[in-house]
């Protein structure tokens, strides 16, 4: 029994790429763009680890009962790819707790509305 | 010096001794590292460029796996000539950070800061040697996220918004420019920049390939702050500490150009994207907008950081129009501006840090009188300022002169005109600084100004000397961009 899945990954990697990113550019509350920008990234990770997918495959072990296997290699890109995604939501999140200590708020429009006070 | 492990030392040195720094307590010996690290990075750059115009392109393969399946790095002229650039200011702005850093960061975080700049210098370093294409997206977010840090070290809290808006922004680029990646691996199978050069052209034609040029153009396009995605660069530039403005303004800019150079041309080139998909036109009528725009705007700023920022995106206009053209001039007089506008802009805002440590202003009043008072920084100011506007005998004319030289060769002389006209408005807001400056007199709550310790007035003023030596006897940069053009064409040696 076998289902054909089809291009479904591809439509997640879809519909999450363009949520997240219609996240990160209406929301005006910094931690929220921050959880955009993530969904945006892990969007951009299922489409690469669905690329490397051969159907029917196994892990890339090296065994003589393994014949078939899955191509490790974006697999293993995409992993580099999550570390720098989480090295960027922490600094970007360790920015807006700074942000926060200097202005008292996260939301985007007051934030400004301080800058623009502050002419110097 | 010939050992083959040069151009992985030149990068790799950087990197390793970021975390020495950051273990230390104080400013004096992280910066005395971070000053040995810079300046062997920059002789090893000059070394392997030696090499590369001696000897052709260089291949060094890591840990000696080869290519495809190992990451190899692949120096030809115009890779060594971007390691040279960025060596080289990374070189001289730490030698003028030591003061500068002294004055606008506190103690127990300027251990910190040499950390980053070298691991931004590694980063940058890293783009212009790789041949891979995803190695090349890990420096690129190597040296991003060190920039971020680097800015939001700023005393100023506007500089924590800009350091988060460049983030975004920058993170965005970056996503884009791995999504291009991948759909270009799904079509070919490899990540090499040579073997995709290799198997695009059989592609092309394919949406796949489509789809990944365009994500890879606007990604790249995001980084290098090509209007009309400039707008985290302004604000990250002007409240950003001084030197990270003059080591970010002179290389993070044109690193992210270098790599559009080497997508559209190295990887494309064989497709000839930039006429066939009318990326050319696209990118022209972008430089240009870029050019009267932000030059226009940077008219009326009374922030003198944000108005040479500005003037950088107006500057990055040009390089993007010689681009576009894709003839061989067109690519040099990119190329060459490349490296032109590194070492003035370097020399602006270096004085510009100059002033902010006297006067603790980056305001146009607050060159008020500064001519008398420091007449060394202002002086050098003066030449970058002419040399932005292309006057002879600086460095500015040569980029505009071969400019204007290859709009003529395609016959588009409004082109010609075009870069005229935009240089008339470099003149605006140069003078505008400067009529302050040397017009108006000291006010006497300043009496107290002097002129800047010579550690920050002679990098300053190697840079101003290199802008008018370059301009003077320009065969040999003109030499390496020409050169370094006809290979990007794949007519060259």
């Amino acid at each position: 029994m076998s289902v054909d899945w089809g291009l479904f990954n591809y439509w997640i990697v879809v519909i999450l790429m363009m949520a997240g990113f219609y996240v990160v550019i209406a929301q005006g509350n910094l931690v929220k763009k921050i959880v955009g920008l993530n969904i945006f990234q892990v969007s951009v990770f299922v489409f690469y680890i669905s690329m490397g997918k051969v159907e029917g495959g196994s892990a890339p072990i090296l065994s003589d009962a393994v014949t078939l296997y899955s191509n490790p290699l974006p697999h293993v890109l995409i992993l580099t790819a999550i570390v720098v995604g989480v090295a960027t939501t922490a600094l970007g999140l360790a920015l807006v707790v700074r942000i926060r200590d200097a202005y008292g708020s996260v939301e985007e429009d007051e934030i400004d509305r301080y800058e623009q006070e502050q002419e110097d | 010096m010939t050992s083959p492990h040069l151009p992985v030392l030149m990068v790799v040195l950087p990197l390793m001794s970021a975390p020495f720094c950051a273990v230390m307590r104080r400013g004096l010996p992280a910066w005395s590292l971070a000053l040995v690290v810079t300046w062997t990075s920059f002789a090893l750059a000059l070394a392997v460029l030696t090499q590369v115009l001696d000897h052709g392109t260089i291949i060094y393969s890591i840990g000696d796996w080869a290519a495809p399946w190992g990451i190899e790095y692949r120096i030809d002229r115009i890779g060594a000539f971007m390691a040279v650039i960025v060596s080289g200011i990374g070189a001289l702005s730490l030698a003028y950070s030591r003061r500068s850093i002294a004055h606008e960061i506190g103690v127990r975080r300027r251990p910190l800061f040499y950390t980053m700049f070298l691991l931004s210098l590694a980063g940058l370093l890293g783009i212009s040697v790789t041949g891979d294409a995803f190695n090349l997206f890990v420096f690129l977010e190597i040296s991003s996220l060190s920039s971020y840090v680097l800015i939001s070290l700023a005393s100023d809290r506007r500089a924590l918004t800009a350091a988060y808006r460049y983030l975004i922004m920058g993170t965005i680029g970056a996503t884009f420019y791995i999504i291009g990646v991948g759909l270009m691996y799904m079509m070919t199978g490899t990540l090499n920049l040579a073997d995709l050069a290799a198997r695009v052209p059989e592609v092309a034609g394919t949406r796949t390939i489509l789809v990944a040029l365009g994500f890879l153009t606007v990604g790249i396009s995001l980084k290098l702050a090509l209007f009309p995605l400039h707008t985290w660069l302004p604000n990250a530039y002007a409240f950003a500490p001084s030197v990270v403005t003059v080591f970010l303004a002179s290389t993070a800019t044109k690193v992210a150009i270098y790599v559009l150079l080497r997508i559209l041309f190295t990887v494309f080139g064989k497709a000839d994207v930039i006429h066939a998909q009318e990326i050319g036109d696209v990118l022209m009528v972008l430089a240009l907008l870029a050019m009267f725009v932000a030059s226009l705007v940077a008219i009326f700023q009374d922030n003198v950081k944000r108005l040479l920022a500005f003037s950088s995106l107006a500057q990055v206009g040009y390089m993007i129009l010689g681009v576009s053209m894709a003839t061989a001039t067109g690519i040099s007089a990119g190329i060459i501006h490349l490296f032109n506008h590194a070492i003035m802009k370097g020399a602006l805002f270096m004085a510009v840090g100059c002033v902010f440590m006297r006067t603790g202003s980056v305001r146009v009043e607050a060159f008020a009188g500064l001519g008398r008072a420091m007449p060394v920084t202002m002086a050098a100011f003066v030449v970058g300022g002419l040399s932005l506007i292309g006057v002879p005998a600086t460095v500015g004319f040569i980029s505009k002169w071969t400019l204007i030289q290859a709009a003529l060769e395609t016959g588009a002389w409004p082109l010609a005109v075009l870069i005229l006209l935009s240089s008339l408005l470099a003149i605006v807001y140069v003078w505008k600084v400067v009529e302050v400056a040397y017009f108006q007199p000291l006010p006497s709550y300043r009496g107290d100004v002097r002129e800047a310790p010579l550690s920050m007035v002679l990098p300053m003023w190697f840079l101003a000397g290199c802008s008018i030596y370059f301009g003077i006897d320009a065969a040999t940069t003109l030499g390496i961009a020409r050169d370094a053009a006809a290979a990007l064409l794949g007519n060259g040696p």
